[in-house]
Formats: C-alpha cells, structure tokens, sequence
C-alpha cells in the first residue's frame, strides 16, 4: 500500500492514469486518507458534481493485512447530499484486494467531457480505462455479473447504479461481498452521484498472484491478532448477539427504550417492531434455509450479516440491517419482512442508501404521495427512481428535497442527510452526534446508543441531556480513528468495555508499521480527522447553525416518554472543544 | 386505580415501622401482574412474553433468578421504557424487559 492510483477523467485525449508515492499522506488509511486529501485538495466551494471535487477511495490501514475485521474501505468526496465533506464507509471485499494490489488511494479526478461511461480494471500489472457505453443504466447486480463474464469470478467491484449514474443524492457505491455480489455500499451522502458524475461506472479489482500485506514485525502482530481476535469471540455482543442476530437485534430493544421512530419520527415506539426484529428474521432465515451468521468480507469474525431467502429458498437480499429495517420498516409503517427484503435488494440494485430512501419514503407518506404502511406502494416508488421518472429523481435526491417538493414541515434531517434509526427525543446522546457530526446526520459518527441503550462503555442516562455532550465528543474522536485502521466499527463495542482488546488494536498497527503508537496518539489522529473535516465544512460555508436538529424535535414531544430534545445550543457548540 | 395499588405495596414492601414484622396487609401480599419481556437469547428455552403472578413485594432480581436467567446475561433492564437494575422494586402492571449483552447499529 505504498501508491496513490490518480485518474484524471477531465483529461484531454481522454482518462489519464497517474501513479505515484504516498508523499504527504504517508502514514494515513481510510476516513484520515479520505479527509486528508479531500481537506488538501478540493477547493470547499466547488460544485459537489464538478471538475473540481475529488472521489477517493481508501482502504484502512490494516486493510489487506491478516489482522480480523480490517476489510473497511472509506470513499470520500464533498457530497453532493449535504455540501459539505463526506467519508461513507463499506464492508465487502474492496478495501482487502485494493490494498493488496498495493494502493493506499485511488482518486477519481476532472470531469469528462460528453455522456461517455467508463469501466477502470486494476489487477497487479496495471491499470486499464476503457470506455464501455453498453453498461449505460445497468442496476448493480446485473453490471457485476456482466464483469464477471468480462474478467472471471475472482474480481471484487466497486460501482454505482443507475442512481449514481443520474447523480442523485441518495446515490451509494456499491461494494461486492465474500460472493461477489453488490450487497455492500459505501451509502451515505450521495458519494455514488460524484463517482457518476466521474464517469466512472465500475472500477474491477482482480488480486489474483498478490498475497496479504507482510507487518514489520509479524511475530508480534500474529501475537497482537490472536489477542485482539480473542476479546471479539469472547465478548458478549461481538462473539454472540451480533453473529446470532445481526445488526437488527437492535429494532426490539430501541423500540423498547421509546427510542425507535415511527411514521415520520410520530412516535417513539412501532407496534409491528416484533415482526420485523432480528429474532424474526433470524427465524426466517434459519426456517428457509437462508443464513443467520455470514461475514461481509474475509477476515471477519463478528460475521454480523445474513443471507435472506424466499420461501421456496431462493435469494432474496443479504440480510437488511438494523438501519434499512427501521427505514424501509418502522418510519413508513410497514411490518413485512419479504418487502423489507426485497426493498434492500432494489436499494442495493439501483444503488441507493437505504437510510436516505426509507426516511424519504416516510417523508413522501407524510405528505401523501402513499399512505403509511403500504409497502406495495414503498416498492412502487423505489422502482420509480430505478426508473429515473422525475417522481423517481425527487425521491432519489433524499428526504430534504422531497420533503420541499411536497411542502412537508417534519423533515428529518440534518445537514439535509436523513436522520438514522433513533429519535435524538429519547435518546439524547445520538441526538448531539446527529447535530454535530461534519457527516450530517449520522449514527456511526459518534455511536452514542452503545452507552445510552445499551450500556456499553457505561451508562449515560438517554432520557437526560447531562453528559451528552462528552459522550458524542469522545465517540466521534474514537470512531474518527477506527474509521482510519480499517477496522469494522463494531470492535467497538469490545474495545469500549475491554482495556485489552483496545491495547490489541494499538499494538496490531505498531507491529505493523513499526510504530509506537500509544492511546493518546490514536486519540490525537481521531482529533486531527475531525479538525480537517470541521474546516473543510467552514470554508464550505457552515457556520453553527447547521449544527442543529430539524426544529420540531425541540418543540414536539414523543412518547412513551413525552419528550423534547433538551440539550442546549451552546452545549451543542462545544462538542469540538477539546 | 392502579396508582393506589401500586402505593400501598410500594410502602408496605419498603417502609414498616423498624423493629416490626411489615404488617400483612391485602395490599402487600396481593400478587402482582408483571409482563416479561425476553428477547434474543434469553428466549431460548423461555418464552417471548408472558404476564407472571408475583409476591407483593417483587425486584427484578426476584425474577430474573426464577427465570434462571444467569445475571449478567440479565444485561439490559428496562422497566416500563425506562433503564432498570437488578434491584429495581415492581409495580403491579409493570412490563419488564430484559435483553442481554447486545449492539449493532
């Protein structure tokens, strides 16, 4: 992972590849390499869609290596969603066969002139462009099926569907998984409309006659790893809930806690939250013959995702997360879990991100488009954007647009990213990430559930404001950090509550590359990422004020709890002072 | 209705004049109605919910322990909506909940 894969696709003559070292991003891997360059190079005023943004896709920097759970992959622009700086993260096999092939970065550059499309191939002797019009339009699934018929079983892809191609908001980069299907998707903030506006359909990663990437020091890494391996399989939530449930385990116990939106963030609790929670669809996995336990990538021992199948056992979807299940599930209403399912497949085929969709349909329902709980409706206008009607390009630019379209009040979000699956009401912690976060609204930026909810790492009170604050500005500090090794996010959840685990993690980068690293610097590049980003988004013309919740969470109560937003503005302006 | 139940149990079961047995009122000897919650793993070989009859004066240990449910499997208590303890005194008509360990996102 010594070289920086440049495409200029503005250039004359056509694209124009350039190789070249690490230089000043030495040292740097996912949201910290992603940040860096974008922060360095994209003038913050640009058109988010112009010749002048940048898209970059990093792996982590323990990506490629055989350390567990390092198969993240960060893809960075100024979205187009929000306008101001994005890293959307993704499982699937990019970032391990990216890093293998030995690049740290590849930035998708200029903009070409004309309507063309192009497909980039990168195995261990090089890189091609070519341009390939007969892929034009193609969904997901159906592009990668057709590079395999190109290029053999054995390539990952990393590409966009028609969504990205129209340059929506909403638009995804789709990452194929251990199957080589496009289930995993670097979602959030429109990153797939930038690619598209790159021209780049598919970038096709073959690894064949490449090994993992040797550490400096591989006793001790092999050392650090097994440590590091054993804190996950033995902890409670990383060695047993996550593999048996998934991510929506979580639909159940947020309902609970009155924390989980419904209709259009109306309330805090969903009647049908048990037919649609991750004990239900583990059954119905298990019962048809699908499968409850699956990594997104080799190396993962969490192995949080699924395989959801019909009932005659055929493939479905992978399994819907927490996220798109609350989405496409609970927001609009809609308690079915084979819609659910195959609303996640259209999403993943059209190359679209499931939190924006969902919370855009609920907005769409609020308005009247379609009523609540009509999940033949729901599938109707997803298609709809699969289409590009301009119904479906509305719907495709995300809840903030369609919410001015269709002159709705309550529009969740913030930044004009789609608020994820927890009312910041009651469950106050997420609420200030959701406010604060460079990303807009975002959940992983600063996962505040683990100690409001699910009291891990503590407990702070979700119902209070009182340490709220703290606890989003040392989550976004250490999730800026995770999101830059590689790692998936989840280890946090055993490095929250184990010192060791934690400590395993340290020493698996300083075996690596020889450093010695301790806790404060890890802490310290997490502050440097978020200080890029924050500047980035200054220059780019925020100011505090965007760093606020949609008004209506602080002037309407939710129940069960019958509670508003409390944390103070001024509060809210002192997350980043550290 | 309810409340009126839920107070006298409440006084009888933690109050008392100290030095005297509680005085064994209908109140506090009345069974409670408790909903149970069990999610995830604590269903296996349990149940998903069920209304169990309770002794007057009822924490979430109290059922926790007859569920055989290890402890610290007992990871996450919410009584009514609201983050509980294994100490935490029941009401008549209170839903527990109980989860273990879990996280996703």
């Amino acid at each position: 992972m010594d070289k920086i894969l440049r495409i200029d696709m503005g250039a004359k003559g056509g694209p124009q590849v350039k190789v070249e070292g690490l230089g000043e991003y030495a040292g740097l891997g996912g949201r910290a390499m992603t940040s860096s360059v974008v922060f360095k190079e994209v003038p913050p005023l640009c058109h988010p869609l112009g010749a002048e943004n940048k898209l970059v896709i990093a792996p982590g920097l323990l990506s490629g290596s055989s350390a567990s759970m390092s198969g993240r992959i960060s893809v960075g622009c100024k979205s187009p969603l929000t306008g101001g700086i994005k890293e959307a993260n993704s499982g699937g096999q990019g970032a391990q066969v990216l890093a293998r092939l030995g690049y740290a970065a590849v930035i998708l550059e200029g903009k070409p002139e004309g309507d063309d499309l192009y497909k980039v191939f990168i195995n261990r002797d090089g890189v091609k462009v070519e341009k390939d019009n007969s892929l034009k339009m193609l969904p997901n699934y159906d592009l990668v099926d057709k590079m395999k018929g190109v290029y053999g079983d054995k390539i990952t892809c990393i590409s966009i569907g028609p969504a990205g191609e129209m340059k929506l908001g909403a638009a995804s980069v789709a990452i194929t998984d251990i199957e080589g299907r496009p289930t995993r998707h670097a979602g959030r903030g429109g990153v797939g409309a930038v690619m598209g506006s790159k021209g780049v359909k598919v970038i096709v990663l073959d690894d064949t006659g490449l090994k993992n990437r040797e550490p400096k020091d591989a006793e001790k890494f092999r050392a650090a790893n097994k440590k590091f391996v054993e804190g996950l399989t033995t902890h409670a939530v990383t060695g047993q809930a996550l593999p048996a449930y998934g991510t929506n385990v979580l639909t159940n116990i947020i309902n609970e806690a009155g924390g989980y939106p419904s209709y259009n963030f109306k309330d805090g609790q969903f009647a049908g939250a048990s037919k649609i929670s991750g004990e239900t669809f583990a059954d119905i996995e298990t019962k048809r013959g699908g499968n409850a336990t699956h990594p997104c990538h080799r190396g993962c021992v969490i192995r949080c995702s699924g395989t959801y199948v019909d009932k005659d056992g055929h493939f479905v979807s992978k399994q819907p997360e927490y996220e798109t299940v609350w989405a496409h599930g609970g927001d609009c209403g809609i308690d079915d879990p084979d819609a659910i399912a195959q609303i996640d497949f259209l999403d993943d085929n059209i190359g679209l991100d499931t939190i924006e969709m969902g919370a855009t349909i609920g907005v769409a329902m609020q308005a009247g488009l379609v009523k609540f709980g009509d999940a033949a409706a729901a599938i109707g206008l997803i298609k709809e954007v699969g289409k590009g009607t301009p119904l479906g390009k509305i719907l495709g630019s995300g809840a903030a647009v369609t919410g001015k379209v269709f002159g709705v009040e309550k529009v969740p979000v913030v930044k004009n990213q789609a608020l994820p699956a927890y009312d910041p009401r009651a469950i106050q912690g997420i609420g200030v990430t959701y406010a604060t976060s460079p990303m807009g609204a975002d959940h992983t930026a600063g996962y505040a559930i683990a100690t409001n909810i699910l009291k891990n790492g503590g407990w702070v009170d979700p119902l209070k404001p009182e340490g709220q604050v703290e606890l989003s500005r040392n989550l976004q500090i250490a999730t800026a950090a995770i999101d830059s090794t590689g790692m998936c996010l989840f280890i946090a959840f055993a490095i929250l509550d184990q010192p060791e685990t934690n400590q395993a993690l340290i020493n698996l980068l300083n075996a690596f590359y020889g450093w010695n690293l301790t806790g404060d610097d890890v802490t310290a590049l997490g502050k440097k990422v978020l200080k890029m980003e924050r500047d980035f988004n200054a220059k780019a013309g925020f100011t505090k004020e965007q760093d606020r919740l949609p008004r209506f969470f602080t002037t309407e109560k939710v129940g069960p709890h019958n509670i508003t937003f409390q944390v103070k503005d001024a509060e809210l302006d002192s997350v980043f002072n550290w | 209705m309810r409340s009126s139940i839920r107070c006298s149990t409440g006084e009888h079961a933690t109050g008392g004049v100290p030095g005297h047995a509680p005085v064994p009122t209908i109140a506090a000897t009345a069974p409670m109605h408790i909903t149970v919650k069990l999610f995830a793993t604590l269903r296996r070989g349990r149940f998903d919910r069920e209304i169990l009859d309770c002794p007057g004066s009822t924490k979430v240990l109290d059922i926790v322990t007859r569920l055989a449910i290890p402890e610290k499997q007992a990871a996450i208590i919410f009584i009514n909506s609201r983050h509980g303890g294994l100490d935490t005194e029941l009401h008549e008509g209170d839903t527990l909940a109980l989860f273990p360990p879990v996280g996703g996102g």
